[in-house]
């Protein structure tokens, strides 16, 4: 490991484990608690190996000084507040917290479950996601989902708030529980994922990592036998294809390459093979969207294939999405795909039954499908209007100014 | 918007054996049609009926299916969604089952006040 980026990798990898183990041992209620003990001994470490070195096992460091800051910290608190947790008084071992590779990971899924509670709006079980499963620290929230940082505390403070009044200190993963919320659970990580690959954010880093984040807690539901459903395979087939091609899809400058401009050979084999893998697990018969999304994701990631088998193939998979939920970019997609199959007449002549005509993306579509120059050109400068991100405006005004041409 | 229920006749003895080519282009045509309705958000639900069925009266099943008796059967139904019914019938003109021979019936959904 790299000692420049020492404490910043340590920080990603551990904050969140550190944050669901105190919060495993001593309820939700102490979710501001734990994430400041954690914070605490981050401070600690910093000090303390800038002045001494830093020791041979830099993880076991921080486990073995939070363990100890939480264990000062609650058994202060319950001198002083004998209210709280009074029948832990007699035995101070109680205080101990288990820091067994065990017990990470089931406070970790734990974690993913408290923080997916419906009770919290979509958006604020992200910024939660974020901030408590992720570590991100506010700035960095407010970077990657572009709101305020004042928005990001008050969602924050508020989404908390919720689950206190929950009292998720009994809270117990039981087969029903599971049964009930894995759904949720697995769409605020496909969310957390469509905020990195999709954003409009420019930050090249900020994004990738969002992607690796809803990844890597997605594994721990793969890692977890009564989580281990078709549904997480498909999403995790999904993000395995979407990330395969990160790097040729989006330049270090955060601009978006169109697909046929992608340079394939930048495409992780490792990880569609990995997608492949994941795809079979979840089985062919399993109609969720998810299962929908990698089965298109999959085409996407395949070379040298006959193109009207493939655009085909992506078509019938994407009636079937719509046919299973509607969503106005499976529609645009959809319709796309359609051109390639049946020819931009067909094609065009569906897109305007869509009822899209302020949507940045339709516009997108039109400028590919419209017979006329002027109705190109009306496209175009439609689309340019309808989009803040300037990664897309620049791409946009590079195609027009060489459409003009 | 209004709801609409299309219903699907198809006829009863099929003299041509479809391959299994053709099935599967049939299939096709059907999800190219009910795609793009779902991606007008327009597609309410759509089921296939199965080929066999029962007819009761007065608490008596009076004849089983197959239909080897009857002319055309129902061989499924969509709902979707319209504004009026010439844009229901204008919708049902992309229907795969023409191609058949089968005919298509559209309803209006009745709509009951609060």
């Amino acid at each position: 490991m790299n000692n420049a980026e020492l404490i910043p990798n340590l920080f990603r990898s551990e904050y969140s484990k550190l944050v669901a183990v105190i919060c495993y041992k001593f309820g939700f209620d102490f979710v501001e608690q734990a994430e400041d003990i954690v914070s605490d001994t981050f401070l600690k470490a910093s000090e303390t190996w800038g002045i001494k070195g830093i020791p041979d096992n830099p993880t076991g460091w921080l486990y073995t000084v939070a363990k100890n800051n939480a264990t000062d910290y609650f058994r202060r608190r319950n001198i002083y507040d004998s209210k709280i947790l009074p029948d832990l008084k007699e035995e101070t071992n109680q205080f101990e917290i288990d820091i067994s590779k065990e017990n990470i990971l089931d406070s970790q899924l734990k974690m993913i479950f408290v923080v997916c509670d419906p009770i919290n709006h979509i958006e604020s079980q992200i910024v939660l996601a974020l901030r408590i499963l992720c570590g991100f620290g506010i700035t960095e929230i407010s970077n990657s989902l572009l709101i305020s940082t004042a928005n990001t505390n008050k969602k924050l403070y508020r989404a908390k708030q919720n689950l206190k009044n929950m009292n998720v200190v009994d809270f117990e993963l039981t087969p029903d529980l599971i049964n009930g919320r894995l759904d949720s659970v697995l769409r605020v990580l496909y969310l957390l994922f469509n905020e990195g690959y999709y954003s409009s954010n420019e930050n090249y880093d900020i994004r990738k990592d969002i992607c690796f984040e809803a990844m890597r807690l997605l594994y721990i539901l793969i890692n977890n036998k009564s989580t281990n459903t078709h549904k997480t395979n498909s999403l995790m087939a999904l993000f395995c294809f979407h990330v395969s091609r990160f790097d040729a899809r989006i330049s270090k400058e955060g601009e978006f390459i169109l697909y046929e401009d992608q340079d394939k050979t930048k495409w992780d084999l490792e990880l569609i093979n990995k997608g492949i893998h994941f795809l079979m697990k979840a089985g062919t018969n399993n109609t969720s969207d998810y299962s929908y999304e990698a089965r298109i994701a999959y085409w996407h990631c395949q070379k040298d294939v006959d193109e009207n088998r493939k655009w085909s193939s992506i078509l019938q998979l994407y009636n079937s999405l719509l046919r299973h939920k509607y969503t106005p970019i499976a529609a645009l997609n959809r319709t796309y795909a359609l051109s390639k199959v049946k020819g931009n007449s067909i094609a065009l002549a569906e897109a305007k039954k869509l009822n899209l005509e302020d949507n940045f993306f339709y516009n997108c579509l039109l400028i590919e499908l419209a017979e006329t120059e002027t109705e190109k050109r009306k496209h175009f400068s439609k689309a340019i209007k309808l989009t803040k991100n300037k990664a897309s405006k620049n791409i946009l005004t590079k195609k027009y100014s060489r459409f003009i041409n | 918007m209004k709801q609409f229920m299309m219903i699907f006749r198809n006829e009863g003895i099929q003299e041509h054996k479809p391959s299994p080519e053709e099935l599967q282009a049939m299939m096709t045509q059907w999800n190219d049609w009910l795609g793009g309705i779902a991606a007008q958000d327009k597609l309410v639900g759509s089921e296939a009926l199965g080929a066999t069925g029962k007819l009761l009266k007065n608490k008596e099943v009076i004849s089983d299916g197959p239909y080897a008796e009857v002319k055309e059967y129902i061989s499924g139904y969509a709902i979707i969604k319209a504004d009026s019914f010439d844009e229901a019938v204008e919708v049902s003109k992309g229907c795969p089952i023409f191609a058949n021979g089968g005919t298509l019936e559209v309803r209006d959904v009745m709509v009951f006040d609060q």
